[in-house]
Formats: C-alpha cells, structure tokens, sequence
C-alpha cells in the first residue's frame, strides 16, 4: 500500500477513534467503534499482520461490536442521568492534558525505536521445521509460546466463570439471554437457515489453513461462535442452559487436551509443553481440533452473558 | 516517513484519545470503550515494532504478532466480563453510574443475594 493511502486509512481511524470518544449518545459511541474496529482491520494488512487482521475483524470489531451494541441498547435508560454526572471544564482540560503528554510520550518513543530493530523472525524461520507446520504465527502460537496460548484459553474460561457467577441465584445453573422470539418467515430466520451451514465449512477451514497460510482456531472458532449465535438470535434455537453436561464439557475439552498433550511432553520430551521428535504436526493438530468447539463455545457464551432464566423451558 | 512510523504515532493519537474518554465519561460503558481505544493503541505500537523486525522472508516478526491475536482474545474477554458487570449493576439499581454519590436502590429480594 502506499503512502497516501496509508496516510488516508490513519486520518479515518482517527476520525472515527475521536467520534467514539466525544459523540454525546453512547449508541453513536460504539456505532463509531463498531465501523472504527471494521478499519482497523486493514491497519493490520497494511503492516504485514494478516493473522492479526482475520482475529481482528472477527473478534475485535465482531463480537466486541456485538457485545458493545447490546449493552449500549440496554443501558439507554441511564443516559439522562450519566449527562448531570458529567465533570466540569477544569477537569477536562486537566484530563486533556495528561492524555496529550501520554500520547507525546508513547509518539517519542516510537520515533526513537532501535534501527536496525531487534526482531526474532530470524529465530523463528531456523526453528519453524521442527514444528511441521508452515505458518510461522501457528509455529509461535503452538509451539515456541504454546504456554501462552494455553493460559489465554485459560483467561477466557476464568472470564466466563466470572460472568457466570453475575447471574442471579435463583437463576444459577439456567439459560442465558433473553427468551427466543421465533419469527419463523422473517429474513434473520431465512439466513440462519441459510448461513450456518456454509458458516460452519468456513470456520473448518480457516482453522485447517492455519498450519501454513493466516487463519487458525481462534478465527475459526469465532465464525462458528457467530453461526450460532445466528440462530439464537433468530430465535430457531434457545441458548442452552448453563448446567448442562455436553456445554461444561464443550468448555473444558480443549484445555484439557492442551493440558494433556503438555504433561505428555514432561515424559516424553523432558518439558511441560515439549513435543517429541517428529511428532510435532499431529500434536499440534490435536490441541487444535479440541480447541475449536471448545473456544466457540466459550466465546458464545462469554457474548450472551450469565444465566437469566430457568433452565427448563416454562 | 515510513508507513511503520506513521502508523506508529497514530497509535500513540489513539491512547491519548482513549485515556481522555476514560477520563472525562462517566458512564462505565464509555469507558469500555476508552479502554478498548487505548488497547488498539497498544496493539497498533505492537505491530509496528513487528512490522519493523520483519526480516528473514517474514512479513513482521512473528512473535510479537503472535502476541498480539493472544491479546486481542483476551481484550474480548476483558470487555464481555466488564460489560456483565455494568448490567448486573443495572438490572440491581436501575442506574450504571459509578459515582458514590448515586446511593443505589435496595436489592429487590434480598435471597438475591450479592454477585
């Protein structure tokens, strides 16, 4: 891409990250962010990050533009009330200010980054063969930072159990959201039917693609999370409730393997993690095949927060 | 001035901009979103010092890009708990703010409980 573009592309980013912040409607507010998210998409692209690019549209501009829309809908009500709560001009100049100097700060350290920039790309492509696999993101995802990957799928069930227990006692075990309003000739209807099964053939193969071209599980996992929020939102199907076996299992499998595979690495490879000689490719591939239910499941409900209704339908 | 750079010091516009949001809102959901403003900034500084160590037939330097889907994730993660949390508030006390001042309705059943 070249410079004008560029050039082009960061004055919209900007446009939009400052309607996001001084729009007066919160709604506006995240419809800004929402298409702000969509943009940022093609920063990643322009600089060489297009594994970055797929996670982002999928879940950085996706489901956090859904998430964001719902609250905002929901929260309307205490927009009146939040306006008298507004600080006075000497705070905001003063909150100005401390954002202007941060912004200097973070701007002189970007001009005065080391040329020639450290970098351990070079590490990486000496290393990559003995993975199997071809994409060097997946290579660092799943071998050479395998911890990370399986403390974030970690982070991500803690999350869920944490907006699980915001849910209400009596309602604790129940199905999340609000109760299904089918609308069987509606349009939503016609595309749930539709979509989810091209959807789910997508979600296959981006995580398929992973192992040599951008893609993997997280990108993956996200396109089924959507097919199936599709349908719950097209009131097809209901949400499941919480407390059944088959979702609390769905939850953990993926970690469980990972966790599995790595304890096989302390007796097989001499390190938490390691993978034997040769066997890299199948390994990883089995840690990521139970990754994928496991993350759409996850990120789904994490979309649709705590439990808000009896489990059995009424 | 080299795109890298350039995209570099937007990033750096974004976390003033989102620090300010963060900031000057009162409403907990716009600072959801601040938060997120910053984060991209953060991101964005973290692409571009990969984009910078590309080298060795490699677009950017993978590792920090790496990172960087990890983070995205569990920005994700962060903001859904956050979000939970302002409309467990709500459905409580019918307002979202913040301020100490708002003194909040009572629980409607006390068997509710405490989240």
């Amino acid at each position: 891409m070249n410079i004008a573009l560029n050039l082009a592309l960061i004055l919209l980013l900007l446009a939009l990250a400052f309607w996001t912040v001084v729009a007066r409607e919160t709604f506006a507010a995240v419809a800004g962010f929402v298409s702000y998210g969509l943009l940022l998409t093609l920063a990643w692209v322009a600089l060489s990050a297009v594994d970055v690019a797929l996670t982002e549209a999928a879940i950085g501009a996706g489901l956090t533009g859904a998430l964001l829309i719902g609250a905002a809908s929901r929260l309307r009500k205490t927009e009146a009330a939040a306006r008298a709560e507004r600080p006075g001009p000497a705070t905001r100049v003063l909150a100005a200010i401390v954002a202007t100097a941060v912004a200097a700060a973070i701007a002189a350290c970007v001009l005065l980054l080391p040329d020639p920039a450290p970098t351990l790309a070079p590490e990486v492509a000496r290393n990559i063969a003995s993975t199997g696999v071809g994409n060097p993101i997946t290579a660092v995802l799943m071998s050479f930072r395998a911890m990370d990957t399986l403390l974030e799928a970690i982070v991500l069930l803690f999350g869920l159990l944490g907006i699980w227990s915001l849910g209400s006692d009596r309602y604790w075990g129940g199905r999340p959201g609000l109760a299904p309003v089918a609308e069987p000739n509606g349009i939503l209807a016609y595309m749930a039917r539709v979509l989810p099964p091209i959807g789910i053939v997508v979600g296959i193969y981006i995580l398929w693609v992973g192992a040599d071209y951008p893609g993997g599980k997280f990108q993956g996992g996200t396109v089924l999370a959507a097919m199936w929020l599709l349908l719950m939102m097209s009131g097809l199907l209901d949400a499941p409730a919480v407390s059944q076996r088959w979702v609390r299992l769905a939850l953990i499998a993926g970690p469980a393997a990972f966790i599995l595979v790595g304890l096989l690495g302390v007796f097989v490879a001499n390190a938490f993690l390691a993978y034997p000689e040769g066997l890299a490719k199948p390994l990883i591939i089995v840690i990521e095949v139970a990754l994928l239910p496991s993350l759409a499941v996850t990120l789904t409900l994490l979309l649709i927060g705590p439990p808000q209704r009896a489990g059995s339908p009424p | 001035m080299s795109a890298p750079t350039l995209f570099g010091l937007c990033a750096a516009v974004l976390v003033g901009f989102g620090l300010y949001g963060l900031m000057v809102h009162p409403q907990p959901l716009r600072k959801v979103l601040s938060f997120n403003l910053i984060g991209n900034g953060v991101f964005l500084v973290c692409a571009v010092i990969a984009r910078r160590g590309a080298s060795a037939g490699f677009g950017g330097d993978p590792v920090p890009q790496a990172l960087l889907i990890t983070a995205i994730v569990v920005a994700f993660a962060a903001s859904a708990l956050a979000v939970a949390l302002m409309l467990r508030q709500f459905d409580e006390t019918g307002s979202s703010s913040l301020s100490p001042e708002v003194a909040p309705a009572p629980a409607k059943s006390p068997a509710k409980g405490e989240a």
